[in-house]
């Protein structure tokens, strides 16, 4: 048994440096002056400690911009698909009419085509508008999405009629029914769809890649990209840019991680 | 009365419960109507015309061309490329992610484990990380002459590998790498599953001489059956849709071994404009991902 215990823990030791490992080095290698990533046998600690990656960044590639671009986004197309899909999944819930089911059925159906088919169409209609290279482009196809209603729906349903009937009685409207009673009783899955939403904006690439055509409207994504077409040999540099984009979203998962976790469970329950 | 009233409400509805159903309903399925499902369709409709880079300056240009992209396409060996890398991953990648992300899942749900919190968290953490900075991470681990994968290797007495130059090894290094981006996922799911197993199922079978295997056999893998299958599903939508990594890592090459179908739409629709092409290009994206998903739930029919 103490064998088996110690075989146990030998092996998801060895699974958690593995999977920690690029990390360590990449947070190491963005303190180490140029070139000291370029080494043979490899650092794993910096042999002086500098911040000149950060600096170069923020003072001479303006990353602090794209990092910007990155948060106004990220949070505002969190904000707006919140309100959207909440509304949206409510009715679902809670209001009776005709074709519900299978409206229903056909959004989740749809939730198999891939994004990419939608991408050539949208950027000729975005184009078309002069919205191209705007926080718009980024934004409109964000502003709903089946998952959220989903999400938002299953959660929904558990709350009992009585509750809204009883608003009902003392005279609230429709809306102020979803504002003062729906939306409190439903925060916890809020918590966990603004998470979501907020890291897959903010992790996203191939769409601002193709909708944003500007270095200052870049994401932080698509200026990393773009960043390591000219500095292919600059490991450190590109370390201190990838601590950068991936910080925010470690610490927005790290404070809610117990949210996140159940939004995944969430999803696979009614696969 | 409250009573008759909350039928009431619910079956017909008066113009104030309509209202707030377009309300509650307008905005959301507005957004997904307009800027999902019209450019979905608007897509299909351009995969039958030479939609150009001439198109895109005059629409008169356009014109309808049937099928021609879609023969065109059958016809194109740099696409029959893209298909075969793409399958080529997913169908490596994928099962290699479930097998791992189960494997994790066993081992974090050992009654023997604690910490497991802990652990978890660590394995987890790649799936949140962005995978753009993740794949540039990944590519200077791969450097040949300063990698940090290649010098471990060495430990092992394994001569250093050109890991993204060498086309044999440029994709399994990007399997390599997305499944540890991504098995920390499952491998939630899969924990997920195991605890929904009752505890008696394993006592009856430790009661009736069964030993770990035929437990795992008989017991485990039957009951994790749906949890297999929709993990299966969301890990190969997703793993069609290969992009960022060999776009950061590989551009594709070498000799266009890590070329993805989405990689290929891409360079197509607006690199070079061909947008109709490219259109049609997605379109049999859409069409092998149903396919797939067809099949997977066949199988999981049958094996039933």
């Amino acid at each position: 048994m103490l064998i088996k215990k110690i075989l146990l823990y030998i092996l998801l030791l060895v699974i958690a440096i593995l999977t920690l490992i690029p990390f360590l080095w990449m947070v190491s290698a963005s303190f180490m002056e140029d070139g000291q990533a370029s080494v043979y046998p490899p650092r794993f600690i910096p042999e002086k400690w500098t911040w000149m990656q950060y600096i170069h960044l923020f003072e001479r590639l303006n990353i602090g911009r794209n990092f910007l671009n990155s948060l106004v986004l990220a949070t505002s197309i969190t904000l707006i698909s919140l309100f959207f899909n909440s509304m949206a999944g409510y009715a679902f819930a809670k209001y009776r009419f005709r074709g519900k089911h299978q409206l229903f059925k056909f959004l989740l159906s749809a939730m198999i085509i891939p994004a990419q088919v939608t991408m050539l169409p949208l950027f000729l209609m975005l184009k078309s508008i002069g919205l191209i290279n705007t926080y718009m482009a980024i934004i409109i196809p964000g502003l709903a999405n089946i998952f959220g209603i989903f999400l938002i729906r299953q959660y929904a349903l558990s709350i009992p009629d009585s509750l809204i009937e009883a608003a009902r009685m003392d005279g609230a409207t429709d809306f102020q029914i979803y504002r003062i009673v729906i939306l409190p009783l439903c925060l916890p899955i809020l918590v966990t769809l603004a998470i979501f939403t907020f890291m897959g904006t903010w992790n996203d690439f191939l769409w601002p890649l193709i909708a944003l055509t500007d270095n200052s409207m870049y994401t932080l994504p698509v200026a990393l990209a773009n960043l390591m077409g000219e500095h292919t040999k600059d490991p450190e540099l590109m370390m201190a840019g990838s601590v950068v984009t991936i910080i925010p979203v470690i610490i927005v998962f790290l404070a809610l991680q117990r949210f996140y976790i159940r939004g995944i469970m969430m999803g696979s329950v009614k696969g | 009365m409250s009573k008759s009233n909350k039928i009431d409400r619910k079956i017909t509805f008066d113009s104030s419960g309509g209202s707030a159903l377009v309300i509650f309903l307008g905005p959301a399925l507005g957004a997904i109507f307009l800027f999902f499902f019209i450019p979905v369709l608007a897509a299909f409709a351009i995969s039958f015309t030479d939609f150009d880079i001439y198109s895109l300056a005059k629409f008169s240009r356009l014109r309808f061309i049937g099928l021609a992209n879609y023969l065109n396409l059958m016809h194109d060996p740099l696409f029959w490329k893209a298909l075969g890398n793409t399958f080529y991953f997913v169908l490596v990648a994928g099962p290699l992610n479930v097998i791992v992300a189960l494997s994790a899942a066993l081992l974090l749900n050992s009654k023997l484990v604690r910490f497991k919190a802990l652990f978890r968290l660590s394995y987890f953490i790649p799936v949140v990380t962005t995978l753009v900075a993740v794949a540039i991470v990944w590519r200077f681990i791969y450097h040949p002459k300063f990698g940090v994968l290649n010098y471990l290797l060495g430990f092992a007495g394994i001569d250093p590998i050109d890991w993204l130059g060498d086309p044999l090894w440029a994709m399994p290094a990007i399997i390599l790498m997305s499944v540890w981006k991504n098995f920390g996922y499952n491998m939630i799911i899969f924990i997920a599953g195991l605890q929904n197993i009752p505890d008696y199922l394993y006592e009856a079978a430790v009661i009736e001489g069964a030993n770990r295997w035929q437990v795992f056999r008989k017991i485990t893998l039957p009951m994790l059956a749906p949890t297999t299958l929709f993990v299966s599903i969301i890990t190969m939508i997703g793993f069609f849709q290969l992009f960022a990594e060999p776009y950061i890592m590989t551009q594709g090459g070498p000799l266009n071994r890590t070329l993805s179908i989405v990689q290929y739409m891409y360079q197509e629709g607006f690199r070079w404009w061909n947008m109709g092409y490219a259109a049609a290009i997605a379109f049999v994206l859409f069409f092998i991902i149903f396919i797939a998903t067809l099949i997977q739930f066949r199988l999981q029919k049958s094996s039933e």
